[in-house]
């Protein structure tokens, strides 16, 4: 009997890759994605890198593909914008070798900046979406997706959301089967996407679209459970779990192919149930393509297109039930924070004195946008803080922006940053830029990048040197400075903001995560010297409470040792004591 | 078997993905269907975090909601009111007798609430443990969450001898011993 194991979703993936004998893998980190290559890199069969981006991932999978090897991607749902370019067009060419990209979309935002359904995406790029269920299914889905890329010659998406990306349930494991690479032929009409060329593979597209759509009638990734007629229910992913749940005796059409939409199968349970419902997370794109066949459904009359289902919603919306469910007690959020000795909150702490706005971005610096450092003005998407504050000087003129600066971090700068600073220095921009350099890509919960000198395989690499970078741009003025020497730093703010010119403030401090051992220093208050000014309180440390009496205090098992604190101590009240 | 639903809560960092890794793992060894939810990311960086676990003959939805809770182990003390109303009518709190401030609170935007555990046990059955002064004791503060499992496990219907293989089974080599010490304390604690 096959060994079965408990695995997450994203781990399910990663062995359903490895078993359809996928030999190359490429990503950038992004939640809830990141765990397919952190497992992926287990097996020694497929090289698997961290891509600067999710186009380059995107395009290193095309590149492997169209050789004639099987080859995946994968990223979350804004990632998808990124790579949006490359699978656009890679849908016209098809593929050689197997090419499927995993997409976790994030209902409920979780971990993202918006709660876009990748779904819509897809369907513009008339490229295919199977959408698995359970931890089971992610693995088995993943390999039936390259079958279906090569049989239909064209890249699949598998789509995921948050709770299946991160539900662990029970998984069979099967061998790996390992496939001889398709020979390369050099062939151009099919691969150069030059107008005319475009022009014959869009039929091609269109056609392949037509052939989906009746043949995915029939695939074994789609089922019907005929129960009770009187309702039924078309569902696909997560959701399915939820009608399961909440309604065990209707009938249910699960689709794993969500586009093209199986259209005969959709028609024929629609026809044999009394009333129709769909249930989808998110958008209704299943819901307004069935309705515009003449058939009748109920979807998000009843649903919202905002955050994740449960079997609750369900029997509310649709079971009428009301639900005896205990009111939950009022207290305080809980949102999250920068971690105790976080090198962000240090330099925070200065713009907040200092007044300074910030232009955001995408990484656990974001943070810096709540009380009380307050910081963080914007946050749009990955590498946008550099162009968003170029394009305020451009609106209003230098002085405007005196007291702005551009907040990046390290793995975000080499993402995309890096143009934007480009642009500012080419198009003469003055702006200040502070890129966060904590050596790895922190939210994600630490990946190596082009800049930290590993790869995700392990294996040593060069580093890029982000000062010598800058200066290579043409930024003349590039600062690196630790991020817990305030008193360097905030002359050097005052100083950047204050040029008519590019620069670039280089922050140098790991993620204090990085460090496995707890921290052999750590701080406490001398209760007898501490005039409870509150000073120390003022960077948000954690670790750090004001007690019922006024008296402040220091968790130990919090702090770590950064010693702001004692910095911003005028009484000599925060004394260092050794763990 | 009705499916068991338990919750795991506390506040991010304190080890909660591990809690239920080796819950998970036990419900697999003895022959159960399973599945668990977890929370990665931007929400668990001192955030509020939740971990579902549910298992029994064959399980679909993967999260625990309002009103279904058996047990409800909780690393702090306001996270164990906030989910308060997701156990059942006559389900179990475990609750780490600890108070970590949430930045709403430190910066005194909002007030900790008083009487938490009094409040608790006017609807619930409530085990309660100081587990870092606990885990203290046993040498090591960070094996307090094992001393909170060790409570738990009272109320789940498995052996200690199952417990303690799965802990072995399930926490790295160097800290098999203090990890089985600390279930042990908290097994023993309310029994």
């Amino acid at each position: 009997m096959a060994e079965k194991v408990i695995m997450l979703g994203n781990e399910a993936f990663a062995r359903g890759a490895y078993e359809a004998g996928c030999k190359v893998s490429a990503a950038y980190p992004g939640t809830p994605s990141t765990e397919i290559s952190e497992n992926i890199v287990q097996y020694e069969e497929i090289y698997s890198e961290w891509s600067p981006n999710e186009k380059v991932a995107m395009e290193v999978a095309i590149g492997a593909s169209i050789i004639g090897v099987r080859a995946l991607a994968s990223m979350k749902h804004v990632g998808l914008n990124v790579a949006a370019d490359p699978l656009f067009t890679v849908s016209y060419i098809g593929v050689t070798g197997g090419l499927v990209a995993i997409i976790a979309d994030d209902p409920g935002l979780y971990s993202s900046q918006n709660e876009q359904d990748t779904r819509a995406i897809a369907r513009a790029a008339k490229v295919p979406v199977l959408e698995p269920s359970d931890s089971s299914e992610a693995k088995e889905f993943v390999k039936f997706a390259f079958d279906l890329s090569e049989k239909y010659d064209t890249p699949v998406i598998v789509r995921a959301t948050t709770r299946l990306a991160h539900s662990q349930g029970m998984v069979e494991l099967n061998e790996r089967i390992e496939r001889e690479d398709k020979p390369y032929v050099r062939d151009f009409a099919k691969n150069v996407m030059m107008p005319g060329n475009a022009k014959g593979r869009h039929l091609v597209v269109e056609s392949r679209e037509n052939a989906l759509e009746k043949d995915g009638c029939n695939f074994s990734i789609n089922k019907v459970e005929y129960q009770d007629t009187s309702i039924g229910f078309i569902t696909s992913g997560i959701p399915y779990m939820y009608v399961k749940e909440a309604f065990p005796e209707a009938s249910v059409l699960k689709l794993g192919i969500v586009n093209p939409l199986p259209r005969k199968l959709i028609e024929e349970f629609a026809a044999k149930v009394d009333t129709l419902y769909i249930i989808e997370e998110l958008d209704p794109i299943i819901e307004e393509q069935v309705k515009s066949w003449g058939i009748k459904a109920i979807g998000k009359e009843v649903l919202t297109v905002q955050g994740e289902y449960t079997a609750n919603l369900l029997r509310k919306a649709i079971g009428g039930e009301k639900l005896s469910i205990a009111h939950p007690a009022q207290v305080p959020n809980r949102p999250p924070i920068l971690c105790p000795s976080c090198p962000h909150r240090s330099v925070y702490s200065i713009l907040n004195r200092l007044k300074i706005h910030g232009a955001g971005d995408i990484g656990c610096y974001t943070l810096g946008a709540v009380a009380p450092l307050s910081v963080v003005d914007t946050t749009v998407c990955m590498g946008a803080s550099i162009s968003t504050l170029h394009g305020m000087e451009k609106a209003k003129g230098k002085d405007y922006i005196k007291n702005w600066v551009a907040l990046i971090g390290d793995s975000t700068f080499m993402h995309t940053g890096i143009n934007s600073l480009i642009n500012m220095v080419y198009n003469k921009g003055t702006g200040t830029v502070m890129i966060l350099d904590n050596s790895t890509t922190g939210m994600t919960g630490h990946q190596d990048h082009a800049a930290t000198g590993k790869t995700l395989m392990g294996e040593d690499a060069n580093a890029v040197d982000i000062a010598t970078l800058c200066k290579a741009v043409g930024v003349n003025h590039v600062y690196e400075i630790n991020a817990f020497d305030t008193e360097r730093l905030e002359k050097a703010i005052k100083e950047a903001t204050a040029m008519d010119e590019v620069a670039v403030i280089i922050t140098k401090s790991p993620c204090i995560l990085l460090s496995k051992a707890p921290s052999k220093k750590q701080y406490h208050i001398l209760p007898e010297v501490c005039k409870k000014c509150g000073m120390c309180m003022k960077p948000g440390c954690p670790a750090i409470t004001k007690l019922e009496n006024g008296t402040i205090a220091i968790n130990d098992t919090m702090c770590n040792g950064c010693g702001l604190c004692e910095q911003a101590c005028k009484f000599a009240a925060v004394k260092p004591v050794e763990r | 078997m009705e499916t068991k639903n338990i919750m795991i809560v506390g506040v991010g960092g304190q080890g909660t993905l591990l809690t239920s890794r080796i819950l998970g793992a036990l419900t697999i060894q003895a022959g159960y269907d399973v599945k668990l939810s977890e929370v990665h990311g931007m929400a668990q960086r001192g955030g509020s975090v939740v971990t579902f676990v549910r298992y029994g003959d064959k399980v679909y939805e993967p999260v625990v909601e309002e009103g279904q809770a058996d047990v409800l182990i909780a690393f702090e003390r306001l996270e164990a009111l906030r989910y308060a109303h997701f156990l059942k009518e006559k389900g179990a709190i475990v609750v780490n007798d600890n108070r970590i401030d949430p930045m709403p609170v430190v910066i005194g935007a909002a007030k900790y609430p008083e009487n938490i555990i009094e409040e608790l046990e006017q609807h619930h059955r409530v085990y309660k443990v100081d587990a870092l002064e606990e885990a203290k004791k046993l040498g090591n503060s960070r094996v307090f969450n094992i001393i909170v499992l060790g409570i738990a496990a009272q109320h789940m219907n498995f052996t200690k001898e199952e417990w303690l293989k799965v802990i072995e089974e399930t926490v790295p080599a160097k800290t098999i011993e203090i990890n089985k010490k600390a279930f042990e304390v908290g097994y023993n604690l309310h029994s």
